[in-house]
């Protein structure tokens, strides 16, 4: 089994799409990309979330799957569902509890990140993992990871009473800030609330500026 | 006469774009590629390598090339998408003459005749100097070498400016007033290696994505990051320190950064009196500059402009670095000058690990502004008015020094004059000035009153929709030549495919202009790597010295940053060390600018601030980009960012479309509603044209020394229209 480890790090992500654009590249599936990246709430921030499949080492998705569609190869990558057998159910969509399976209704078929088997097969890294300009998501081995990095990845996710352990690592930071940040808190008090807005006089600075001309 | 011959937006758009491509040239059953082509992206200044799948002369997709040092493999989403760009149903393959119906295709006999008959009938009734020539930041080194020769040569005329003129003219002009050389200071690799960095009017995530990976590793190594701007952009998201600043109000902020650093001796005197001058008058200057002071005019809470100081101040290593935030003012020269006097004042360049640079928008923004494409400048970056410059380009090009023509108008001049009748012929290059120049309904009258207007490029942009002649030209990937990247890296673009149809180099189409203007002696160029020979011994002994490169230096050696003077030479990734600057008396300088307003201040009836930018998913005035499909459906249309309180003043809720006017007009957009902005300020992006298009209403007036128009700052009032056209409000 490589060596070389998938590890996410949320906390790097910029949102640029470079990922989503680059996995849509693939041949497999036509402009379509396999990867989720949202805002996390945009009106109060602008974190974003990139997720790719985490290849569970129990995967939900071919438990609740009725056709015993869905497939892991020898390295633990979970594979997108077998077409001959896939039936459209949306079992898999429903019950991943990273959320990661789409379906793709026009051709009936679950589709999901297979960590680019067609690269990683002959020695290459996945495609979003290559071109990530922030490595949100990283494509390399553990050693190196850890050396270069403050956070450090865990592999094991508990929702509820099921406890998940994944292939792909996720990065988690030793320092805790609250996320979404308002740029009012940071500004000078005066103007914080946008009252000086109205209450400048017709051709001259607003109050905040006024204040100045004052000294 | 240059006029709109098709009657509305929608007619031009079916027959000549935006046409969306969301598939690769051949579809995506495009099968192995015959060849990789090692080459490099065709947008921004960072110049990632990527290699090209070239199958039958078609782009068909592209492979990350990891070797490549600065990128490693790294693309942003517009490089990843590029390549869709070949092959596309809008390309331009034939020249064309303006007709009852649009355009009709021609000869390249005919429009070439018709355009150097037009260039000389003007310059016979009104003089050389009334056809300019307008050039582009996106273009080689080659190119734009070129263009500077072509202009001063075979136009015979003064007026030659280019779009950088939009983008990189302050930081150039600063650069050389303080350092006496206009390029990044230090390699990018430095970045990692410092200790505390200022990001200073950078949306660097968005606009040099790339660079975020040295953002974050410094910030691995333990670096603090301070980020200066008026919204919390993907790089503020985490940053250590983060400076809401009031539009307009930078160069007050680093006076009062300044002032905490005297007043804690965090300054370094013994390079300040060994390696600077003009440090007495900055001091005098920022005395008044206190926390509190400095709070009323840039809005930032004194403990932080104290904080900033703190973090930069006693430093051991530090890099600063900037881009249009600061620079797109009435002030841009005067705001980064006062950015450099924060890293002057600490010593703190030169060295591994702490310097300065600017952020390059375009290209190749830094070889554009390098090899004599500017009004004000002749190759290896000689000055246009020093007697001893022109004397030796003169030479070097075998004409009199006094058929040398002298300082031309700037970009914005240039439409001015247009506009006043002063210029009557235009001939442009890669440029879409209507949608890239503020005050756009004055950019379109200026073009209604030319007698002339010839445009090069490779889609019919909305500018070009007003030429006469349209002269189908290449895209970057259908030529070679070389570009130099935003840390002053000269690097080699390699060709992939020729160019479609009829369509031709643009040098070819330049020479072939300047033979019928009975000059073709002077341009008798067969391949880009003799104009790259003919740049290169041009520049030496100039202050941009590239005499020591050739192409397959660069090749094999991955880049060669200038100055590069000899054949030996290794190059030159880091400037300034040893304190050593590129004045006459080696010697750096402080500059002391008092602060003073914007252009354009808020009153009672326009009480907001407008300012503009660009989104990770289109590229300036998207004439590439919003060709693209998936890159559009990334950020579909402009967005007006505002803050929930000043929403809340206005009664509009996320979605609602918002009309924000200023003296010169209004805009009709979709509000976004975010904490991420001061609630003083709106934001829209630029990349659009027509009547949602940013700078319909910003504001042109122009830097005194850099003549950058103000981008970044104007007075606006918002109100609402209605609720978004997709539907009713949310509950």
């Amino acid at each position: 089994m490589s060596r070389l480890e998938f590890f996410i790090d949320q906390s790097r992500c910029i949102g640029c799409q470079a990922c989503v654009q680059a996995c849509g590249e693939c041949d497999t599936h036509r402009g379509t990309s396999m990867i989720h990246l949202e805002y996390v709430h945009r009106p109060t921030g602008v974190q974003t979330a990139p997720m790719v499949c985490m290849h569970c080492e129990d995967p939900t998705c071919a438990k609740v799957c009725p056709a015993d569609a869905i497939k892991k190869d020898d390295n633990g990558v979970v594979l997108s569902a077998a077409k001959p057998r896939c039936v459209g159910c949306s079992n898999c969509v429903l019950g991943c509890p990273f959320g990661v399976p789409k379906m793709q209704v026009s051709i009936d078929l679950m589709m999901k990140c297979d960590m680019c088997y067609d690269r990683t097969s002959v020695g290459k890294k996945p495609m979003c993992a290559t071109v990530c300009p922030s490595e949100a998501l990283y494509f390399g081995e553990r050693e190196t990871l850890e050396r270069k990095r403050r956070e450090k990845p865990v592999n094991e996710f508990k929702f509820g009473q099921q406890t998940v352990r994944t292939k792909v690592n996720m990065m988690t930071s030793s320092e805790k800030d609250s996320i979404p940040i308002d740029v009012a808190e940071l500004m000078a008090h005066e103007t914080v609330q946008g009252e000086t807005l109205w209450e400048a006089r017709e051709g001259a600075p607003d109050a905040a500026s006024f204040a100045v001309w004052d000294d | 006469m240059a006029t709109l011959t098709l009657k509305t937006e929608e007619d031009y758009i079916a027959a000549y774009g935006p046409t969306l491509n969301y598939s690769p040239a051949g579809g995506w059953d495009r099968g192995e590629p015959d060849r990789l082509v090692k080459t490099h992206c065709c947008f921004c200044g960072v110049q990632c390598g990527i290699q090209l799948k070239v199958k039958e002369n078609r782009v068909i997709g592209f492979e990350p090339w990891e070797e490549f040092p600065v990128n490693q493999g790294k693309l942003c989403p517009k490089g990843v998408k590029r390549y869709m760009q070949n092959e596309h149903p809008d390309r331009l393959k034939a020249p064309l003459l303006r007709s009852e119906q649009g355009f009709e295709e021609t000869t390249w006999d005919h429009a070439l005749d018709r355009t150097a008959t037009a260039i000389k009938s003007i310059q016979e009734r009104y003089g050389k100097d009334s056809f300019a020539f307008l050039g582009g930041a996106s273009m080689t080194n080659e190119k734009a070498y070129l263009n500077g020769k072509f202009a001063r040569i075979a136009l015979e005329t003064k007026n030659i400016d280019y779009n950088g003129r939009l983008c990189m003219v302050s930081a150039g002009a600063a650069n050389k007033k303080a350092f006496g050389i206009d390029r990044a200071a230090n390699p990018w690799s430095d970045i990692p290696k410092t200790d505390v960095i200022i990001l200073a009017g950078t949306n660097l995530a968005e606009c040099f994505p790339i660079l975020t990976d040295y953002i974050w590793k410094a910030r691995d190594n333990g670096a603090k990051i301070i980020v200066v701007d008026p919204r919390i952009t993907p790089i503020a998201r985490t940053a250590d320190l983060f400076l809401p600043v009031r539009p307009g109000g930078d160069s007050a902020l680093c006076h009062g950064i300044l002032h905490v650093m005297i007043l804690n001796g965090w300054i370094d005197e013994a390079f300040i009196s060994e390696h600077t001058e003009d440090w007495p008058a900055l001091k005098k200057l920022v005395r008044k500059f206190t926390p509190a002071y400095t709070e009323k005019l840039t809005g930032v809470p004194a403990r932080s402009i104290e904080k900033c100081a703190e973090l930069w101040g006693p430093a051991k290593k530090s890099m600063l670095l900037h881009a249009r935030g600061i620079e797109h003012h009435t002030k841009g020269v005067e705001n980064v000058l006062s950015y450099i006097n924060l890293v002057l004042a600490t010593g703190r360049i030169g060295k591994e690990g702490s310097g300065y640079g600017t952020i390059t928008g375009q290209g190749n923004g830094q070889g554009g502004r390098e090899h004599g494409q500017r009004c004000n400048q002749l190759p290896g970056g000689r000055d246009i008015n020093n007697s001893v410059h022109r004397e030796e380009i003169s030479k070097f090009w075998g004409i009199e020094e006094t058929a040398l023509p002298g300082e031309g108008l700037t970009a914005c001049e240039i439409i001015d004059a247009i506009e006043a009748g002063e210029i009557k012929g235009l001939l442009s290059i890669s440029f879409n000035p209507l949608v890239s120049i503020p005050d756009s309904q004055r950019t379109r009258k200026a073009l209604e009153k030319l007698e002339f207007y010839g445009a090069i490029d490779f889609f019919l942009n909305e500018t070009a929709r007003y030429a006469d002649v349209v002269l189908a030209g290449s895209l970057q990937e259908e030529d070679h030549g070389t570009v130099t990247n935003g840390e002053g890296r000269c690097i080699r673009l390699n060709q992939s495919v020729t160019p479609p149809g009829n369509a031709l180099p643009d040098w070819k189409i330049i020479c072939d202009l300047a033979d019928r203007l009975g000059k073709g002696r002077y341009f008798d160029y067969q391949d880009p790597r003799e104009m790259f020979s003919e740049l290169s011994a041009a520049s030496k002994g100039g202050p941009i010295d590239y005499s020591g490169m050739t192409y397959e230096r660069i090749e094999s050696e991955q880049g060669i940053f200038w100055p590069c003077p000899q054949p030996e030479h290794p190059g030159t990734p880091r400037l300034f060390e040893k304190g050593q600057f590129f004045h006459d008396d080696g010697k750096a300088r402080f500059h002391a600018f008092d602060y003073r307003p914007p252009a354009e201040d808020v009153d009672a009836e326009y009480p907001l601030l407008f300012t503009t930018g660009r989104v990770v998913s289109q590229y300036l005035s998207g004439t590439q980009t919003r060709r693209i499909g998936s890159l559009v459906d990334q950020y579909p249309e402009p967005l007006c960012e505002m803050h929930p309180h000043l929403a809340e003043k206005l009664g509009v809720e996320d979605g609602d479309q918002v009309r924000v006017t200023t003296r010169r007009g209004s805009i009709d957009v979709p509000a976004q509603v975010v904490k991420t902005i001061r609630p003083d300020t709106v934001f829209v992006p630029y990349h659009w044209p027509g009547k949602k298009s940013a700078n319909l209403i910003t504001n042109r007036a122009l830097d005194p020394i850099s003549k950058i128009p103000e981008f970044k700052v104007c007075s606006c009032r918002v109100e609402l229209v209605g609720p978004h056209a997709g539907g009713g409000r949310k509950a």
